[in-house]
């Protein structure tokens, strides 16, 4: 019974990270047609900048916390402006391969900078370890939890609810029609990385609570996870991220639950082929019919 | 009101606007008609700046608009229904009109949205469906609804009457021809000549990216060449 509560409040953590992370996929694509793989690597990011200010400007964790969720932001817009504007009347495929080009050039920069050994992030967030159930369970693993729900419930209103939110859903339904109501395609455009890298900066942070280490290539595997995630949950759905998430963490966590851990990055990728086999549009996404 | 001079559009290099010229004068309901291809849309298009001419000068109420992002010009008074009514189908019907106030104050919203309803009994019905659902005229309907939430100066509808069954058709004629007595000008894009002349001011004959025959609408409906073209004899 313990071990059933604590494998699925671990399936829970981490896919509570990976569903922030997919949300971020999920919005880009869903708004650009992009598959943002440059994602993963914001994580690194929002890693190292929470190690710079803790160990290096000795700021407070809760500075560190905001400093690193800013950086991420910030650069995600950036990152948009920068390689993906020029490009967007250009083809799918060379906004792709630019994804993949940013996403080396932030790996190879942190290793440039920071050198390839991981750097030891201190504790972020720390507290008493919280009886459910008479199982002990780790303070960070609830916070993780918590924080990440209320994030997607903050998100799910801003989409739904707000002025900005609507755009969004404009602009990602149809571009040129939303131009015409005077939504200015270049802001939207850019709060929606904005919002999906904040995303990945909190996911970021959450990651590190629990692997307390920054590293060039940490963001890679836990961005690809997260595009799996979105995925399987159907790429453009941000309800489908947030499940895709979660069933993600929970497959992990069964696992390596059954003594099979060693299989565990395999068991992901296995379950990303036999979405695109049988189910390509995923849990809650939508085929989209071309117009002709 | 609207002074188009002198345009040209190309579609990579596919000449797809040679030179035309028109102008729309306040109060008028104006039309351009010609046969699928001759360019009708990519002049709507053009003049919402969705396009760009590389020659001349689109002039709205004394101001120049070429050049203009295409979101700016909105909130001068011009609004365009699109070809095929592009209603935004996962929204639904109160989010699309919330939309087409985009430009305008939240607190400008509830009277706008009201208006609509007015005018569009069907769509207060439907206000919480999701647009996907609504039928064509409904969807119709809902497009020059989100326009007209903009509250501007001059209408553009880029074939309203396609696809729909001719009462419909009718209907939705009629309507424009109720927005125009209200003081919106129109500039009115349509395959279908006979409806669009019926209710026109003036008509703009289009081929193949080349304005042809310019004139009062009820004379074009009695000369011998349009009516050949595009009458049906």
């Amino acid at each position: 019974m313990s071990l059933v509560i604590s494998q699925l409040i671990n399936g829970l953590q981490s896919g509570s990270i990976y569903a922030l992370v997919a949300l971020g996929y999920s919005m880009v694509y869903g708004i650009i047609m992009l598959l943002n793989f440059a994602h993963g690597d914001i994580i690194m990011v929002g890693a190292y900048v929470a190690w710079l200010a803790m160990v290096h400007l000795a700021l407070s964790p809760i500075l560190a916390i905001i400093l690193a969720i800013i950086a991420c932001t910030l650069l995600g817009v950036i990152i948009e402006k920068v390689a993906y504007t020029p490009l967007r009347s250009s083809p799918r495929l060379s906004l792709l391969i630019t994804a993949i080009g940013i996403s080396f050039l932030l790996e190879n920069l942190a290793q440039l900078i920071f050198k390839a050994d991981a750097k030891r992030v201190p504790p972020l967030i720390t507290g008493p370890s919280i009886n459910i159930a008479g199982q002990y369970v780790d303070f960070t693993a609830i916070i993780t939890i918590v924080v990440s729900v209320i994030s997607m419930i903050l998100l799910t209103f801003l989409v739904r609810k707000t002025k900005m939110g609507k755009a969004m859903r404009a602009v990602s339904e149809d571009m040129v029609t939303a131009q015409l109501m005077g939504i200015n395609l270049n802001s939207t455009i850019s709060f929606t990385f904005a919002v999906g890298s904040a995303l990945a900066g909190i996911g970021s942070i959450l990651y590190c609570c629990t692997y307390p280490q920054a590293s060039p290539t940490m963001g890679s595997m836990l961005g690809l996870k997260a595009f799996v995630a979105a995925v399987l949950g159907g790429i453009g759905s941000l309800p489908g991220a947030m499940i895709g998430g979660f069933c993600i963490g929970l497959a992990e966590a069964f696992v390596s639950a059954v003594g099979l851990s060693v299989w565990k990055d395999g068991v992901v990728f296995a379950i990303l082929i036999i979405v695109l086999i049988f189910k390509p549009t995923g849990i809650l996404g939508k085929v989209i019919n071309e117009k002709v | 009101m609207l002074k188009v001079e002198n345009i040209n559009v190309y579609y990579g290099s596919i000449h797809a606007i040679k030179g035309v010229s028109f102008d729309v004068n306040k109060g008028e309901i104006v039309t351009l008609i010609g046969a699928n291809g001759a360019g009708k849309s990519t002049i709507l298009n053009t003049v919402s700046g969705l396009l760009k001419s590389k020659t001349g000068s689109v002039t709205f109420l004394g101001n120049t608009i070429s050049g203009i992002v295409p979101h700016k010009i909105v909130t001068r008074g011009l609004a365009q229904v699109p070809e095929g009514r592009r209603v935004f189908l996962n929204m639904t019907v109160e989010e699309n009109l919330e939309m087409g106030a985009f430009t305008r104050k939240s607190s400008e919203l509830r009277d706008s949205i009201d208006d609509v309803y007015e005018r569009f009994p069907r769509l207060k019905e439907r206000r919480k469906q999701i647009a996907g659902t609504l039928s064509g005229g409904e969807q119709q309907m809902l497009a020059m609804g989100r326009a007209l939430m903009s509250k501007p100066e001059l209408l553009m509808l880029d074939e309203p009457s396609m696809g729909l069954a001719p009462l419909l058709v009718e209907q939705i004629f009629d309507i424009i021809k109720e927005l125009n007595a209200l003081g919106t000008t129109i500039l009115l894009v349509e395959q279908n000549a006979q409806m669009a002349l019926s209710i026109a001011d003036r008509g703009y004959v289009l081929e193949t990216g080349r304005i042809v025959t310019s004139a009062k609408a009820s004379d074009l409906l009695n000369n011998d060449a349009v009516k050949k073209a595009y009458l049906g004899g």
